[in-house]
């Protein structure tokens, strides 16, 4: 990083994150740990889809497909045959990486709605399939044995671990979505996302830069799985793969601005910040999900750019530091 | 020959139900059809059809039958308002937009209705007698439900190919610049659109809770099947969905005499994917 001024980009993000990390340690407090869990995760998901969908401009509706897949294989691993957190998030996020790889080849070859419609097809068709498969447990699942935690010194430190892994990933896959916005294969999938037909004439090889973004965009969030899943305990069909949950990602990328690296962050930040208060205050909790829809509605219609994307709009100069 | 009897009582209820279905995925795949945009509150306006039944069946003491009037009246009105309020402003943008609005839309009905209905469970204990066919008894609410998806399709036919804003409507499916030109007021066209896609939605729930229990959130699983029917039988051909319904129930129907239930999803949504890949303009649609 010796010209670090042409990375001014990295600065906010990361600041965010460390914040992110510290804050409850700082606090000495187990819920703002969840808190921050929950948002960090929120982030590293977000960030993943943005590479498909941001720079590809792929929509991806079920792409929580990969957190699923990959957190009931690495807690098989982890659970059933015994391997350490670090192997089986390895594992998770590989195979994660192979799914991908498998179904990009097939459905990247559709465009707009029916690649949408597809990845929701998939989403279904993995749920339903796992729901049949007697090694990850049926319709069960799989209950993580405590005897798992004792290898990290006891379920409480196992917990605090946890925390500082999903901060590390969260990391990871802004470092990640940053490389890529900065390079000349991101310029390729940016030109992918404005004119597909017109990039390829320009030399861009549009099917595998596509699966690549597609990988890419899946490793993280089956490394998150793991962890998520290692976390709660247990992990069964219905909690590994919901529909709604891919589309709240989708709301966080709109909601920060989708196709910038600031953007999926301040996007989860926002949204999960609004999701807890709407649920705990007595006004809005019964009506918490009609309330979001209001406010997502509004963005759509009126900042399809996102936050970031109408600041970026607004003010030339912020174009340097909000990448 | 244990396999056949299954088959035997299970198929003709499948088949029934297919048509019920079709409905729903007729709704659908006309809004796709004549504006490209893929209506992700389609579920939950399913489940205020079925609401619909609900109140007017139990509370008012209607016949639900009579009560699809007025379900396919407020189901048309919601459609044009939503289309006013969510989709216009959207309609040229790109494929995320429109999804994004017809979801938040969805959010919105959902959230209030949670709020109002809860979600538990609902029952609508409406019996029309049945059948015996030998093999099996057919449901008479099943039978009445498919008849009147039948009817229903055959005045949709009727609508789009004899009537003046049926034509509008193939005509903006068409080319709606072209259509522009030719004097179509194609607003009104597009939300006219949307308001028959709605109210097929709202009759199909209209018709399911009249056999099945429901909740607010029961639409989402239909909404579902609709996607698939909608790809089997061509998205934007909304005859072609009644066929894709009979073939989804004739799988619901036939699967289970093979194998667990439980595996009925599976095939399903990989014969999705699957078709979406070699024949995304359905089984019956033209090649590309």
């Amino acid at each position: 990083m010796k010209n670090w001024r042409n990375h001014l980009g990295l600065i906010v993000p990361l600041l965010v994150v460390t914040g992110l990390a510290i804050w409850p340690a700082l606090t000495d407090s187990v819920s703002n740990r969840e808190n921050a869990f929950t948002i960090l995760k929120a982030i590293a998901l977000a960030s993943s889809l943005n590479i498909l969908l941001g720079y590809t401009g792929y929509v991806s509706f079920g792409h929580i497909v990969f957190f699923g897949f990959g957190g009931y294989v690495g807690l098989y691993f982890l659970n059933e045959q015994g391997w350490s957190i670090w192997t089986s998030l390895l594992i998770a996020g590989i195979s994660s990486g192979i799914l991908a790889y498998l179904l990009g080849k097939a459905i990247l070859r559709l465009r707009g709605a029916y690649f949408a419609l597809a990845t929701i097809g998939i989403n279904e068709a993995v749920k339903a399939f796992i729901n049949n498969f007697d090694l990850f447990g049926g319709p069960i699942g799989m209950t993580l044995n405590f005897k798992v935690y004792k290898e990290y010194g006891g379920a409480a430190e196992a917990l605090s671990m946890a925390f500082y892994i999903m901060a590390g990933l969260a990391l990871a896959a802004i470092v990640l979505s940053y490389l890529i916005r900065v390079s000349k294969f991101g310029l390729g999938l940016l030109a992918i996302r404005e004119n597909e037909d017109a990039a390829e004439v320009m030399g861009v090889v549009a099917p595998d830069a596509k699966t690549w973004a597609y990988v890419l965009s899946a490793i993280i969030p089956g490394m998150v799985g793991v962890l998520f899943f290692f976390k709660n305990g247990n992990v069964e069909p219905h909690g590994a793969f919901p529909l709604h949950a891919s589309i709240e990602l989708l709301v966080m990328v709109m909601l920060g601005g989708q196709g910038t690296v600031l953007g999926p962050i301040l996007g989860a930040f926002a949204y999960q910040g609004m999701r807890g208060y709407l649920v705990t205050s007595d006004f809005f909790k019964d009506i918490q999900l009609s309330v979001s829809g209001v406010i997502l509605l509004i963005i759509v219609l009126f900042i399809p750019a996102g936050a970031v994307g109408w600041l970026r709009n607004r003010f030339a100069p912020l174009r340097r530091v909000l990448p | 020959m244990q396999q056949l009897s299954l088959l035997l009582t299970s198929l003709p209820d499948g088949i029934l139900l297919g048509f019920v279905y079709g409905v729903a995925a007729m709704g659908l795949t006309l809004i796709w059809g004549v504006m490209d945009v893929i209506n992700l509150s389609h579920g939950p306006i399913i489940s205020l059809g079925m609401f619909g039944t609900f109140f007017i069946f139990i509370k008012m003491g209607i016949n639900p039958y009579l009560g699809l009037i007025p379900v396919a009246i407020l189901g048309l009105l919601l459609g044009v308002a939503i289309y006013f309020i969510a989709v216009h402003r959207v309609i040229d943008a790109p494929h995320l937009s429109s999804l994004l609005a017809t979801f938040s839309v969805n959010m919105i009905i959902i959230g209030i209705a949670t709020a109002a209905l809860t979600t538990s469970p609902y029952n609508v204990d409406f019996n029309m007698g049945s059948f015996d066919l030998g093999f099996t008894t057919i449901l008479g609410t099943r039978l009445i439900a498919a008849v009147i998806a039948i009817l229903v399709t055959g005045g949709l036919y009727f609508f789009l190919y004899r009537t003046r804003p049926g034509k509008y409507i193939r005509a903006v499916t068409n080319n709606r610049a072209a259509a522009e030109l030719m004097g179509v007021p194609s607003t009104q066209i597009l939300a006219l659109s949307f308001g028959l896609g709605t109210m097929l939605a709202a009759i199909s729930g209209a018709l399911i809770a009249t056999f099945f229990p429901f909740s607010i959130l029961s639409g989402a699983g239909y909404e579902l099947k609709s996607f698939v029917i909608g790809v089997l039988g061509g998205l934007g051909n909304p005859v072609g969905a009644l066929f894709g319904g009979l073939i989804l129930g004739v799988l619901e129907g036939a699967i289970p005499a093979f194998m667990e239930t439980s595996w009925v999803p599976v095939i399903e949504f990989g014969l999705f994917v699957i078709i979406l890949l070699v024949r995304p303009n359905g089984l019956f649609g033209a090649k590309e």
